[in-house]
């Protein structure tokens, strides 16, 4: 391969090893050693103490698999992202749609809702839960009730979509406003004077033409809902009711990995929850090719 | 029909209003009871929206003082420092070459970015963790910084960056006798500026909101960041809520400003980046 190269040719690819070098290193050593120790740890028991990985085959597997909390904690998961994701993306598009018209404020109401992006969700998780308050919290004040919103197991997971939601909705408009500049005003012009309303715009043009965006947020949003950890992990406390029935899968991981100290469990469940999402994205994109308009 | 237009611009302006209003009571709520007294906090009757006896600002400067905010804030910005710095450096240098230049195993080494982008970064945690650990380097800027020294989303960014420019430009300082280094440093890599800008904000929006890290690889309270010191106080005083709120407003305060300020090169930055993950 390499003789039949000029010098020219030679120099560039020296060069280009030079270029990329600190990259693959960093990569090989940051991100696919730990891949292979992350699934030979999987097949290990790894004590308290930390000494030495003791081979046990797919004992892991069995006891991760078996378990109703992981099952539990993988609906919960599911059932978070099913609120994040189909509100968080609906409610963005629907603001940014207004937000691209031309209107007044526009910069001032981009530059709210686009906020939560910017802060740390472990103070947002902070100040949800002191909203969420049973006793003394801004919600149940306000509305004269007394909900448990976050200890009552029928209600909490809901309670930290809203959180989920609220957090995201800026950054799916954000893209969704890029979506739709893309989109050649000419076609909007053309269909007013064939005469169809602002409805009917949305329907055939927007909607079309944008589902290349829509999927991507859909998409990656559906991700990054299946690995959500911050909010479970700063709003509910250990000693909550409803804690079972609203830890996600990496909350789970984090506990049996660094409060209990067993890697190995650890990472049986992160492999578990890799596996999913690799069948997800399957699925997706053989979906995404049905359903995306195509030019 | 100038009348039907006059009420959709209304009822535009009205579902907008709701829903800024939506979203900013969390943080007003979050200032407003950090600046309240404990009792006057947890007092359900009369509830009070604002404080009653006096606006306690104190309550910052207390925060402040008590969970030594200076060394929290230090953490951070010399996480995200690093990172940035990391990660615009090795991704402009890897970006540059797998999108301009021509060399063999470029496919499989690129093959190596887009996997990584791939994984769920959890996978990594555990053996990140017990590196640094064997390493004794637990509760350093070394370690926070760590997982943040390559970045496969940044090289991807990075080479779409490259791939954008005209191929003329490089062709001519060929001409003129520039070797790959120089076409790089002086030609190329200026054009990718806005790119760059890019990633560096991204990378820092979220160094900044990382929580699971920080938390695993410095447990110190003097070594940890904002987020993760957030975590560890609200373990111990999750009860008196105008301190918790005042840490709050003092852990998202920096960013918001920064934010604020920058608003069109952050939004931009995290769309321009966001829409190619």
């Amino acid at each position: 391969m390499f003789k039949k190269m000029t010098s020219a040719e030679k120099r560039e690819a020296k060069w280009a090893y030079f270029f990329v070098a600190p990259t693959i290193i960093g990569l090989l050593i940051l991100n696919f050693y730990p891949i292979i120790i992350t699934i030979w740890q999987s097949f290990c028991k790894t004590g308290d103490f930390g000494r030495g990985n003791v081979f046990v085959g797919l004992a892991n597997y069995q006891a991760v698999l078996t378990k109703t909390e992981t099952w539990q904690s993988l609906w919960n998961t599911i059932k978070y992202a099913l609120i994040e994701v189909p509100f968080g993306v609906v409610i963005a598009l629907i603001l940014a749609v207004l937000l691209n018209k031309k209107i007044a404020g526009r910069s001032i109401y981009r530059t709210i809702f686009f906020l939560p992006m910017v802060c740390a969700p472990a103070a947002v998780a902070m100040v949800w839960k002191w909203l969420y308050n049973t006793q003394f919290g801004l919600l149940n004040n306000i509305f004269h009730s007394s909900v448990s919103w976050i200890s009552d197991p029928k209600i909490a997971w809901i309670s930290i979509g809203i959180i989920g939601v609220w957090s995201i909705i800026g950054y799916n408009m954000v893209l969704f406003i890029s979506g739709l500049q893309e989109i050649p005003g000419d076609y909007y012009e053309a269909a007013s004077i064939d005469g169809a309303t602002g409805l009917r715009q949305f329907l055939n043009i927007t909607v079309p033409l944008l589902s290349p965006t829509t999927f991507f947020i859909v998409q990656t949003r559906i991700i990054g809902a299946l690995t959500v950890f911050d909010l479970m992990f700063m709003v509910m406390d250990k000693s909550n009711v409803a804690l079972p029935n609203v830890q996600s899968i990496v909350y789970l991981f984090y506990q049996y990995s660094f409060t209990n100290g067993n890697k190995g469990y650890g990472s049986t469940l992160v492999i578990v929850l890799l596996v999913f999402i690799m069948i997800l994205t399957y699925f997706l994109q053989k979906l995404e090719k049905k359903i995306v308009y195509q030019n | 029909m100038k009348s039907d237009a006059k009420r959709n611009t209304a009822i535009t302006h009205i579902v907008l209003i709701i829903m800024a209003f939506i979203m900013l009571v969390p943080f007003a709520w979050m200032i407003l009871t950090a600046v309240k007294t404990n009792q006057e906090s947890i007092s359900v009757n009369p509830f009070y929206i604002f404080p009653h006896d006096g606006w306690h600002w104190e309550n910052f400067a207390t925060v402040w003082k008590s969970y030594n905010f200076v060394v929290l804030y230090k953490n951070t910005l010399l996480m995200i420092f690093w990172r940035v710095v990391c990660a615009c450096l090795t991704a402009t240098m890897a970006g540059y070459a797998f999108g301009r230049l021509k060399f063999p195993g470029k496919n499989i080494l690129f093959s190596l970015v887009l996997i990584q982008m791939m994984v769920p970064g959890q996978i990594f945690i555990i053996p990140q963790y017990l590196m640094m650990s064997k390493m004794g380097m637990l509760n350093t800027t070394f370690g926070l910084v760590f997982p943040g020294l390559v970045t496969a989303f940044g090289t991807y960014l990075l080479r779409t960056g490259y791939q954008g420019l005209p191929k003329e430009l490089e062709e001519a300082a060929m001409i003129d006798g520039c070797n790959v280094g120089q076409r790089f440093l002086k030609i190329m890599m200026p054009l990718t500026r806005s790119s760059m800008v890019s990633l560096g904000i991204f990378t820092a929006v979220f160094a900044f909101k990382d929580l699971m890290w920080p938390m695993i690889v410095c447990t110190n309270a003097s070594t940890t960041t904002l987020s993760a010191g957030l975590a560890k106080m609200q373990g111990q005083y999750g009860s008196e809520y105008p301190v918790m709120m005042a840490s709050a407003t003092l852990a998202v305060l920096p960013m918001v400003i920064i934010y604020i300020i920058f608003q069109k090169q952050f939004v931009e930055g995290i769309a321009t980046s966001g829409g190619k993950l």
